[in-house]
């Protein structure tokens, strides 16, 4: 069974993405800023996800959910017309061809398998557009566990279908009605909730956020991303490493997955983050949702809200590991307009036969307008990660085109 | 082992020589900023018989807050409150008798940087901080630079911490050790959780110092009650609902009274 396994052998860390430092940290950002009703609970995923990991059994499991259920591995696609209009060679990571149509499933079945093995009846989640909260509700009907999503009502407003999808798999959907009533208070409503929780119930934080070991276990679960495209650009290009990733940064869970693969290679790293949410890009050191990391605030500390036509790039923080590779320079943040990733998602259907996500379009929006003004030199080759599908934008795509 | 006495801050001097009476202490918690007359609640909770006053600097992200010190949070900041304007407020009140600790989470904190935090804490009189968001294992950065300041670190305990972890805890906070009655977020219950015992007989154990306990306690039947395991209270949604639908210092003054007379009773039974 072992030998059948898609998984690489863990990479040492340095600026290549391997474990974190003692007590969580990347560089000085990470750590476990948890209240200490929940200390004991992130110390218990702790223990069983690293036991979990180093189980071969695990790892089969996990591996065969994903293959059967999910439908990986995912294809790397050429994207010839769009190709040939940019004068670079780009290639996509079809994300949006998973189970659920996004990344975000990568990461929920792993934590489920893991619920499950530390015996939690419950997965709780947060959700911003709905496609982790669909993840979570399609992997415990899948896994015979009760879901809770809580999602910001603003959310609910613009991300109906997910709502939808989610209560019809047999979810219960939470509306969180304070804040900026989107991801950020979602997220600060399920750590509230969990806290009263933590006996029955296990936490499936959706990104790369939160507390030690989160950043890095969600990784770990999105690397399947990475080491699959590593493989297939090693078949594909005449290079072999792209000269170029590329991912939409939110928290930053599938650019996180898909830089885990290519941290090691000579490979640049770009980030694409929304305009209104550019935690990486504009961000301050901060501590949010139970990790230091870089988020928007205002001159007196208080945390602002992002503003993004994705709602799943709608918030004002980013995983640790993201600030860590940015302060090292082995990754770049870049932002993009909420009109520039409109103008990405309708070229990339009508070049190519593909609608995007909205976050996901963020990601093509850069590789556009580099390709334009020479930032991205001609002829390069690009890997860009396309997160998720755009079924679920179709309803704010039909108010602005 | 040396007399305790000796190395404790004020807050701990003030609380102990409070218990050692055989009193039960009472501290109420207020939002800073929630009205533009909002430090007369705190003269209203001294003259109630409060032990020590709570003065919560709010946060946009209060993520171990309930709705009632959520919205108080956001009326709070609404109004322009900042931890600039809340420091300024308290400087120029007069010294009520009573010590202010200051609750916040710990992005407030870094902001400003641990140092200048706590030099501003001090300089507007206050003498010991709470950060739930701040466990004991990163709490390094904050515990030296607070000690140095004057400032006592409270930190907190909750019914999950396991035993080793208490005894750290009870050992390293300064002040009083605040022990969560329950697995939750901050709020009015009907009733005292059953956790809240077991827990604070268990800080009993490794610890000598004050041990007051919050969440949820909004009664002075509750008060009581906790009183039989604890040194004392913590009262703070039951405070600021008050607040919120109208209440003014002579109401919370008048509310307050009655969980001291129920605190004051229990302190005559023989335990």
């Amino acid at each position: 069974m072992r030998e059948a396994l898609p998984w690489r052998e863990p990479v040492p860390l340095d600026a290549t993405m391997g474990e974190p430092r003692a007590r969580g940290r990347f560089g000085e950002y990470g750590g476990r800023y948890a209240p200490e009703s929940l200390v004991e609970a992130c110390r218990e995923v702790d223990e069983a996800f690293r036991e979990a990991w180093a189980d071969p059994g695990f790892r089969g499991a996990l591996a065969r959910l994903l293959a059967v259920h999910v439908g990986r591995p995912t294809p790397l696609t050429p994207v010839h017309r769009l190709s040939e209009a940019l004068g670079v060679q780009l290639y996509l990571k079809r994300e949006d061809l998973t189970h659920t149509g996004s990344h975000k499933i990568n990461n929920v079945l792993g934590q489920a398998l893991l619920a499950i093995r530390m015996g939690r009846r419950r997965l709780i989640a947060e959700t911003g557009a709905g496609q982790h909260g669909v993840a979570t509700a399609t992997a415990a009907a899948l896994l015979g566990l009760e879901a809770t999503v809580f999602m910001g009502e603003r959310d609910i407003e613009r991300q109906a279908l997910n709502v939808f999808r989610m209560r019809m798999l047999g979810a219960e959907v939470v509306p969180v009605t304070t804040g900026s009533r989107t991801l950020k208070d979602a997220t600060s409503e399920a750590m509230r909730h969990w806290v009263g929780a933590t006996g029955d119930s296990h936490y499936c934080i959706g990104s790369v956020v939160g507390p030690d070991p989160y950043p890095w276990m969600v990784r770990e679960f999105q690397r399947i991303i990475g080491d699959e495209a590593r493989g297939q650009c090693a078949a594909e290009l005449r290079t072999g490493v792209p000269d170029y990733v590329v991912a939409c940064v939110g928290g930053g869970s599938n650019a996180a997955g898909t830089f885990a693969g290519f941290a090691d290679t000579p490979a640049r790293l770009v980030g694409v983050e929304a305009e209104g949410g550019a935690g990486a890009a504009r961000g301050r050191l901060g501590v949010l949702h139970g990790c230091r990391s870089l988020f928007l605030q205002d001159d007196d500390g208080q945390i602002t809200q992002a503003h993004s036509i994705a709602a799943g790039l709608d918030y004002p923080g980013v995983g640790p590991e993201h600030a860590h590779l940015r302060d090292l320079g082995r990754a770049r943040y870049v932002t993009v307009t909420d009109d520039e990733a409109v103008g990405a998602a309708v070229r990339l259907a009508r070049t190519e036969g593909i609608v995007p996500a909205l976050e996901s379009a963020h990601a093509l929006a850069w590789v556009i307008r580099a390709a334009g003004d020479g930032d991205l030199p001609a002829g390069s080759t690009v890997l860009m990660t396309l997160s998720g599908r755009g079924d679920k934008d179709v309803s704010t795509l039909k108010e602005l085109l | 082992m040396t007399d305790p006495t000796l190395t404790a801050g004020a807050v701990e001097r003030h609380l102990r020589a409070r218990r050692d009476t055989g009193r039960g202490l009472l501290m109420p918690y207020v939002t800073a900023g929630i009205t533009p007359g909002w430090t007369d609640y705190l003269r209203a909770f001294a003259a109630a018989g409060a032990d020590a006053i709570e003065v919560g600097l709010p946060f946009s992200d209060p993520t171990l807050d309930g709705v009632t010190i959520q919205q108080a949070s956001e009326t709070a900041l609404a109004r322009g409150a900042s931890t600039r304007r809340i420091l300024a407020d308290l400087s120029g009140m007069p010294d009520l008798g009573v010590p202010l600790v200051v609750s916040t989470y710990y992005n407030l904190v870094l902001h400003d940087g641990p140092e200048t935090f706590c030099a501003a804490l001090r300089r507007a009189g206050v003498g010991g901080l709470i950060v739930p968001d701040l466990p004991v294992h990163e709490a390094d950065e904050l515990t030296d630079v607070a000690a140095a300041t004057g400032i006592e670190l409270v930190l907190l305990a909750s019914p999950a911490t396991p035993q080793p972890r208490l005894a750290e805890i009870s050992c390293r906070s300064r002040g009083f050790v605040y022990a969560v009655s329950l697995m939750g977020t901050t709020g009015e219950r009907t009733a005292l959780a059953a956790s809240a015992a077991e827990l604070t007989e268990r800080i009993r154990r490794v610890t000598d110092r004050p041990v007051l306990l919050g969440f949820g306690i909004s009664t002075p039947d509750q008060a009581r009650e906790a009183r039989r395991h604890a040194d004392g209270v913590v009262v703070g949604a039951a405070v600021m609902r008050r607040v919120l639908d109208g209440a003014g210092p002579d109401d919370l003054r008048a509310f307050l009274a009655t969980l001291r007379q129920a605190l004051d009773q229990e302190c005559d039974q023989p335990r």
